[in-house]
């Protein structure tokens, strides 16, 4: 599989903190790939690096071979990296119909409502589009956060969280629509539910202490001793 | 923007507001020809505060220079009608592109900064712009202004300085900018305006350049201003560097906070209102500003998303 998204010693430090700290990281096209390790381990920080919310101190990132790492936010997300928010963030205020539709725009005005009914149709939310979104429960407000992030058509989708706070019943509806995004989409995620995680990723990279600890598949991480130490507990 | 959203309402926001028109229209009928005359000046300052509802009520720009962009219109059509004998509609055409750039040269600097940082910013251009109009005084006539010749303030053959003339003139200015501003608000790009209000860093993660979007947003406010500020020159035969002081950065934004900031019809709505209340205030006591203050405390109290914010909150959703 051809490599879609390649760090090299990406590096951010907080002053003593060294939160992400000479990263080497490979996305392959068309997997689900895991980011899992302890909290405060640098995942979040690293995945910002990723979609350019904050810049890196020294390192590279490449996306198809071409050197982004200097790139604005907005220009990586319409190079086809999207995002979405560990802690939800939609536009409140807005119905779910314009939320989604300031996301299907961003990709061209043709036909605005009937591809933003799709994209809402996709993740079945199609009867709630009138609804203001701040009023929407929150598993569906997580739900509209996803929707967004898919309705840019992205080539790579950041999932930081997704099912924080979900029940059980939304989780298992997470997984069904995230399955069915590869290999046209692929995905980055970060989650701490280790159900999640090994039922979905093909690869997991463990990050702690802003270091990349191991790679591998669900079972090489699962038999990996100093994976075992620093973070599964076993 | 609640409930509705940028699009919903369809027929019945079109047959609104063009029914607005057609009573604004009929006003020159029946009303008299003092009260039609202040009607002229509501219409013209209401254009300047929708521009002011473009940038502060859907993009969430808290700007406190608006009046440096409507004294850019002002003299954009002003000087060049005075020194080079332009006619109306040239310097008309002149003071919506001077407002429309001014507008766009401070935003290019403004927008490097946010909320408080851009309040200080906008309005410290403003006041540097009124001591340019004093400095340059033998020009622009400083705090005396000039007046405008009426051979300058002809269009079409006729004389913006009679009663007739000068109502259709401003009408006309209005009602495009009512219409132009309706489509724009709900066109895509009116929803990429919201969002820089509700959620500019969602917005970012979206694909929007914010710095864009916005310097897009208060250059077509600063078209409006331009508009609004050629408009008074060329239809009351005056400019002067008074117009670029501080308060005509604030009567704007008090029309929109009390017509409702976000609402098509927000800033003719306070305009008017501000208007009738000024003018009924100023009949009982000289303390007129007093009265007018205590209505607007009345309203931050009691109505905070002004008159249509709390009509559209309340009762009529579909309210763009």
């Amino acid at each position: 599989m051809a490599a879609l998204i390649e760090t090299c010693g990406l590096t951010l430090h907080f002053g003593g903190l060294k939160a992400v700290d000479g990263v080497d990281f490979t996305l392959n096209s068309g997997e689900i790939h895991a980011l899992i390790g302890p909290n405060g381990a640098g995942k979040t920080t690293f995945v910002s690096l990723l979609s350019g919310r904050r810049l890196p101190q020294s390192g590279t990132i490449l996306m198809d071979g071409t050197d982004i790492t200097a790139l604005p936010a907005h220009v990586r997300v319409r190079k086809g990296i999207a995002y979405t928010f560990q802690i939800t963030s939609i536009f409140p205020r807005l119905s779910v119909f314009d939320n989604v539709a300031l996301a299907v725009q961003a990709r061209g005005v043709g036909d605005l409502a009937g591809r933003t009914r799709a994209a809402l149709a996709r993740v079945g939310m199609e009867g709630l589009e009138k609804q203001e979104a701040q009023t929407l429960s929150y598993g569906h407000q997580r739900l509209l956060e996803l929707t967004m992030g898919l309705a840019l058509q992205p080539r790579v989708l950041i999932l930081d969280e997704p099912t924080q706070g979900l029940a059980a019943s939304e989780i298992e509806g997470f997984i069904r629509l995230v399955e069915g995004l590869v290999p046209a989409t692929t995905v980055l995620l970060i989650e701490h539910n280790m159900e999640v995680v090994m039922d979905l990723a093909t690869r997991i990279t463990v990050l702690n202490f802003g270091k990349v600890l191991a790679t591998g598949t669900p079972a090489e991480i699962r038999a990996n001793p100093a994976v075992q130490e620093a973070y599964l507990g076993a | 923007m609640t409930g509705g959203g940028v699009t919903g309402g369809g027929v019945k926001v079109w047959v609104l507001h063009l029914a607005l028109l057609a009573v604004l229209f009929s006003a020159q009928f029946w009303l008299s020809p003092y009260h039609a005359t202040n009607l002229v000046r509501i219409m013209v300052l209401a254009v300047f505060a929708m521009g002011y509802n473009l940038a502060f009520g859907y993009t969430g720009l808290l700007s406190l220079g608006h009046a440096l962009l409507l004294a850019a219109g002002m003299y954009a059509a002003g000087l060049p009608a005075q020194l080079w004998g332009w006619s109306a509609g040239p310097a008309f055409i002149a003071g919506v592109a001077g407002g429309g750039l001014m507008a766009a040269a401070v935003g290019l600097l403004a927008l490097r900064t946010a909320g408080v940082s851009f309040m200080i910013v906008t309005l410290m251009f403003a006041q540097a712009g009124f001591l340019t109009l004093l400095y340059f005084a033998p020009i622009t006539g400083g705090d005396d202004g000039f007046a405008l010749a009426n051979a300058s303030r002809r269009i079409f053959g006729f004389d913006l300085s009679a009663d007739t003339p000068r109502f259709l003139a401003a009408f006309v200015i209005f009602a495009l900018g009512l219409l132009a501003s309706l489509a724009l608000v709900r066109s895509p790009f009116g929803r990429s305006m919201v969002a820089m209000r509700e959620n500019e860093e969602r917005s970012r993660m979206l694909g929007y350049n914010p710095f864009m979007v916005k310097l897009a947003a208060l250059a077509c406010s600063g078209l409006y201003a331009g508009a609004a500020g050629a408009a008074y020159a060329l239809l009351f035969g005056y400019a002067g560097a008074s117009f670029a002081t501080i308060q005509y950065s604030i009567l704007p934004m008090l029309y929109v906070l009390l017509g409702g900031a976000g609402t098509t019809l927000g800033p003719f709505l306070g305009a008017l209102v501000m208007f009738a209340l000024i003018e009924a205030a100023s009949g009982l006591t000289s303390a007129y500003f007093f009265l007018v203050g205590a209505a607007l405390v009345a309203l931050v109290l009691f109505a905070p998303k002004g008159i249509l914010g709390t009509i559209r909150e309340r009762w009529v959703r579909w309210l763009p």
